[in-house]
């Protein structure tokens, strides 16, 4: 996330509270356990890191809501790094993978079983997520960010469909799996 | 009975005759109370369509009961079955099933007038459906002028148009590509609030979750029955933070 905050301040020098609406703005229900004083922590990191600069203060120049932030030339070439880097998160499947694999060969659970109840999980998940992006007025930016996490949700759930499939018929062929 | 709006006892549909005889439906129980929403999931040949069939009184089961708004259905005569299904049941089908011929607003008027009411009452109820479904603009358009979304909004317009206790929706987006889908669940999320009874049948995860209640069907049985209803996890909430 810090450099998201150092991203948005290409646009312009901004204070603390302007970078957090835009940051609540743009995610929608994603950012709501966002609280009030990160903003000022990743600040003061990056200005740590000599990636930031306060650039002046408007009234009282100890109270951090005051500062105008703006990036430094080190700011700047990490930021145009950043959007030209092809990162993505991973996938993480293999730990339910080994929980299935490991349930089976131990006889702890069955693995269907396990797989049904995370099904529930899901598409309560995808329940909430949906009605989310519903809720957000039709320009907000969050709507595309909600459409993403549906969509990933429904990868997972197809998923299960495949794992429910292969552990309904194979018993103890999966094992090596 | 009970009060609820679809009821299902012991219910076997069994396809096929002597050696090749199949059960669809495979002894079956199920309530569903008035105003809520399930979807019903499993994979193809599970009896999912075949149970909601039976529900609606397009087929009849080989066995067991089926009730519709507290009375029974499996037992009516052929024209009894087919005047409580114009007054009672909404159908929504994959393939839409608009007739052709006619405009968007006449398909929606078309069973008002099956159902014995004015031509003025059948006006009135397309013009207000169409509306709930931001399809004004397209009232006078024929089927074949209008997007897959647009036709399958008004199939769900025209299932609603004798205020039906039930509606029955089988692969609603089946044949929608996903700016279609989303259209599609904006108007089941819009039923769901206004309290409609309804029964999906869907592989598609995204309109099952629109759903109070999922079962899981498979091999004609119910292997899971869930809500999915309850207070927000907070799980969305937690997904971007500064410190991710």
């Amino acid at each position: 996330m810090q450099d998201a905050v150092l991203a948005m301040l290409a646009k312009e020098p901004s204070h603390g509270y302007d970078l957090r609406a835009r940051l609540r703005r743009s995610l929608g229900p994603l950012g709501e356990s966002m609280n009030h004083g990160q903003i000022y922590v990743t600040l003061a990191r990056l200005e740590k890191a000599g990636l930031v600069v306060c650039e002046r203060a408007d009234g009282l120049p100890e109270r951090p809501e005051r500062k105008v932030y703006a990036l430094t030339p080190a700011g700047q070439q990490r930021v145009a790094a950043w959007l030209t880097e092809v990162g993505w998160p991973k996938p993480d499947l293999a730990e339910f993978h080994l929980k299935l694999v490991a349930a089976a060969a131990a006889r702890l659970a069955d693995p269907v079983e396990l797989v049904a109840a995370q099904r529930r999980e899901l598409m309560r998940r995808l329940r909430e997520t949906q009605r989310a992006a519903l809720a957000e007025p039709t320009e907000s930016a969050a709507v595309v960010l909600l459409e993403g996490v549906a969509l990933r949700l429904q990868a997972d759930l197809r998923w299960l469909a495949a794992c429910e499939r292969a552990w309904s018929t194979g018993d103890d062929e999966n094992e090596g799996a | 009975m009970t009060s609820a709006v679809a009821e299902a006892r012991g219910l076997t549909k069994v396809h096929g005759r002597g050696e090749s005889r199949v059960p669809a439906v495979d002894a079956v129980d199920l309530e569903v109370p008035e105003g809520q929403t399930l979807a019903v999931m499993g994979p193809s040949g599970c009896g999912k369509s075949t149970l909601l069939h039976l529900l609606g009184g397009l087929e009849r089961p080989t066995k067991g009961e089926v009730w519709l708004a507290g009375r029974r259905v499996d037992t009516l005569s052929e024209r009894a079955l087919a005047r409580l299904r114009r007054r009672s049941v909404g159908f929504v089908f994959q393939a839409f099933h608009l007739v052709e011929e006619l405009s968007a607003a006449e398909n929606v008027e078309l069973p008002v007038l099956l159902a014995g009411h004015s031509r003025r009452e059948a006006r009135r109820r397309a013009r207000l459906l169409l509306d709930r479904f931001g399809l004004t603009a397209r009232a006078r358009h024929l089927p074949s002028e209008l997007s897959g979304g647009q036709r399958q909004r008004v199939a769900v317009a025209r299932a609603l148009a004798n205020e039906p206790r039930l509606v029955l929706a089988d692969e609603p987006t089946g044949n929608l590509d996903s700016a279609a889908t989303l259209d599609v669940l904006r108007v089941f999320e819009d039923l769901r609030a206004a309290g409609q009874t309804l029964v999906i049948v869907t592989h598609d995860e995204r309109v099952a979750a629109t759903a109070d209640r999922l079962i899981s069907m498979r091999d004609g049985m119910f292997v899971d029955d869930t809500r999915l209803t309850g207070a927000a996890t907070g799980w969305l909430g937690g997904l971007a933070g500064l410190e991710g």
